[in-house]
């Protein structure tokens, strides 16, 4: 088990090197001068030889490369050519919301698609079961931003039950913090459920038919335990893998839910960055989401280990 | 999407045998099977049909009309007119044109090439390692946010935009491919074919290709749903389809601001995008379970 922990880590440092020659190369592949292309319409030529000279842009390519990544892997991802101030800052100071957003959302999506995708095989064929489904289906075709201003315009304007836009941070207070942050969190969260309810149903249905099921209800076992400890902990690691492939879309939505719901974090900065082109910005944010996103799927491939011991590797 | 046992298909088949061929009472029992793909199909084409009559039944979408800005949905603005006066009836109809557009591009050169790659990738064992590596560190970058700084770098565009969307979407198919060609290559037949020294285009083309196609076609459809949404969102973000051109995005950001007083700019385009966006995915959970229902297990 341990040999398979240490190849899983080692396996996350390629795909981190694919990710940072990727993101380092979309500047020097589209096409046009980097340079003139950071610098604007309306740029003067000295404005463009300063980013030049600033980016190191006059350095051969492979030099450009090894120079930057040495200093992402210590930690510096550049300075922002727009404010001048370096991105970690201004990514550390944005992260509040956009973590506190995803993390919520994680949750609730759990929370709510589980029970929804058990009670689904559960019921299967029935009235219960076709009705959970097709809000799977629907809750995976309407996008995020048109399910938030939906939800913005019936429970925050009409209704008056929520801020219309916004956020309020945790250090000033968990009930404000709470109100701000539930419809994003909702409106972000049914496309997640969506995917987590269809996969937990069709993983419970496989279970389901198994002889031990069997065995286990012929035993007398009350449903509860049945679904619960039999089933689903058996059926886990198809749910469990959708969860970490989900994050992807997570990450894609969170950007466009603090766009809608006016919320100042990562998905903002990026936004205002691509405006004003500040592209040392961009890289840096796209590293810090697809680094996220290899870590948590690392975090779940090493949790098979423990969901499921009858996995050898 | 409900999994169908292979023994109910069966017995359709079975049923067949004496069932008349006229082309009506074949929909009929098409219809019967699989009802969610002549479901999407026809809401897909509806909305083809409605985006492609855009000039024979809307107004233009461009001409402003300032006495009449922000005017609520009524006779003479059936979906309300936006802050310039412009009719968002005729802006939505006309912005069907791009989704759609977009939607098709994309699923076509993301299937064409992921295609490609994932034949000799699946085939060939040291090509396999690189590439595969590759296409793991590109699905490791979210696929909005590529596309989204792509498109910052290129310039906004529609042909940008086909592109910057195609990128994140190839390694999936590759990734499909791949898995198929992988199975099918230890298959008899091939065997068969390689001893007999059939050249390796060959063997790809004639004998692996056809085995990718089935799944090969029910994934274009998500790639395609997954399209339509992305470009919605980069334009809603102001970082995709030109502003003055009017597509379902574009003309929800300009009503981001007016949104407490005049909803209807961002609820009809948003109507459609969604009934697009679910056309095309029940087209494809019907064409999936339809084509073949062993290949639901491995989606």
């Amino acid at each position: 088990m341990y040999a398979y922990i240490i190849r899983r880590l080692l396996a996350t440092l390629p795909v981190m090197a694919v990710v940072g020659i990727a993101v380092f190369l979309l500047l020097h592949l589209t096409p046009g001068d980097p340079a003139v292309v950071i610098a604007g319409d309306y740029a003067r030529p000295e404005d463009i030889e300063k980013i030049r000279e600033s980016l190191g842009l006059n350095k051969p390519l492979y030099v450009q490369f090894f120079s930057w990544a040495g200093a992402v892997l210590s930690g510096d991802l550049g300075t922002s050519i727009f404010s001048n101030l370096p991105v970690s800052r201004l990514i550390e100071q944005r992260l509040e919301p956009t973590l506190a957003l995803a993390t919520a959302t994680i949750i609730f999506a759990i929370l709510v698609a589980v029970p929804m995708g058990v009670i689904a095989a559960w019921k299967a064929g029935t009235l219960t079961d076709r009705t959970i489904m097709v809000f799977a289906v629907l809750g995976f075709s309407v996008p995020v931003f048109v399910i938030g201003y939906a939800m913005m315009w019936l429970f925050s304007i009409t209704l008056g039950w929520f801020p219309v836009q916004g956020y309020k941070p945790i250090g000033d207070g968990f009930l404000p913090f709470l109100r701000s942050i539930t419809l994003p969190t909702v409106a972000l969260g049914i496309i997640y459920v969506a995917l987590i309810a269809r996969i937990t149903r069709a993983s419970m249905l496989e279970v389901l038919t198994e002889d031990y099921m069997r065995t286990a209800r012929a035993k007398g076992l009350d449903n509860n335990a049945l679904l619960i400890r039999h089933a689903l902990r058996n059926a886990s690691v198809p749910i469990v893998t959708i969860i970490g492939i989900g994050i992807a879309l997570l990450i894609g939505g969170v950007v466009v839910t603090e766009s809608v719901f006016n919320i100042p974090g990562l998905g903002r900065l990026t936004i205002d960055a691509v405006l004003r082109r500040d592209y040392p910005i961009i890289q840096g944010v796209i590293l810090i989401f697809s680094g996220a996103y290899v870590l948590v799927n690392l975090a779940i491939d090493l949790s098979y280990t423990v969901l499921d011991p009858r996995i050898r590797y | 999407m409900a999994d169908v046992p292979d023994t109910a298909v069966a017995v359709d088949d079975l049923e067949d045998i004496d069932r008349p061929a006229d082309a009506r009472s074949r929909f009929k029992d098409y219809w019967r099977r699989h009802p969610t793909v002549v479901v999407g199909a026809g809401l897909l084409l509806a909305m083809a049909v409605i985006a492609l009559a855009a000039p024979w039944i809307a107004p233009d979408p461009l001409r402003l009309n300032p006495i009449n800005r922000l005017k609520p949905p009524g006779e003479a603005f059936w979906f309300g007119a936006d802050f310039l006066g412009r009719d968002v009836y005729a802006r939505t109809v006309y912005g069907g044109q791009i989704s759609l557009l977009v939607g098709f591009a994309v699923a076509a050169i993301a299937t064409v090439v992921g295609l490609s790659i994932g034949l000799v990738a699946g085939y060939v064992r040291w090509i396999d390692a690189i590439v595969m590596r590759i296409m793991d560190g590109l699905m490791a970058i979210p696929g909005v946010l590529l596309a989204i700084a792509l498109i910052s770098l290129a310039g906004a565009s529609i042909t940008n935009v086909i592109i910057a969307i195609s990128i994140p979407e190839i390694p999936r198919v590759v990734r499909l491919v791949r898995a198929v060609v992988l199975t099918v290559r230890e298959q008899p037949y091939v065997e068969a074919a390689v001893s007999v020294g059939t050249r390796l285009p060959k063997i790809l083309v004639k004998h692996i290709l056809p085995n990718t196609l089935a799944p090969l076609i029910v994934q274009a459809t998500y790639v395609c749903a997954s399209a339509v949404v992305i470009e919605a969102i980069l334009s809603f973000l102001g970082a995709g389809t030109p502003p003055e051109i009017p597509s379902w995005g574009n003309i929800m950001a300009e009503g981001r601001t007016y949104f407490q007083f005049a909803p209807w700019m961002i609820f009809f385009p948003g109507i459609f995008l969604a009934i697009t966006v679910l056309a095309v995915n029940i087209l494809g959970d019907g064409l999936r379970d339809s084509l073949d229902p062993r290949i639901a297990r491995r989606m």
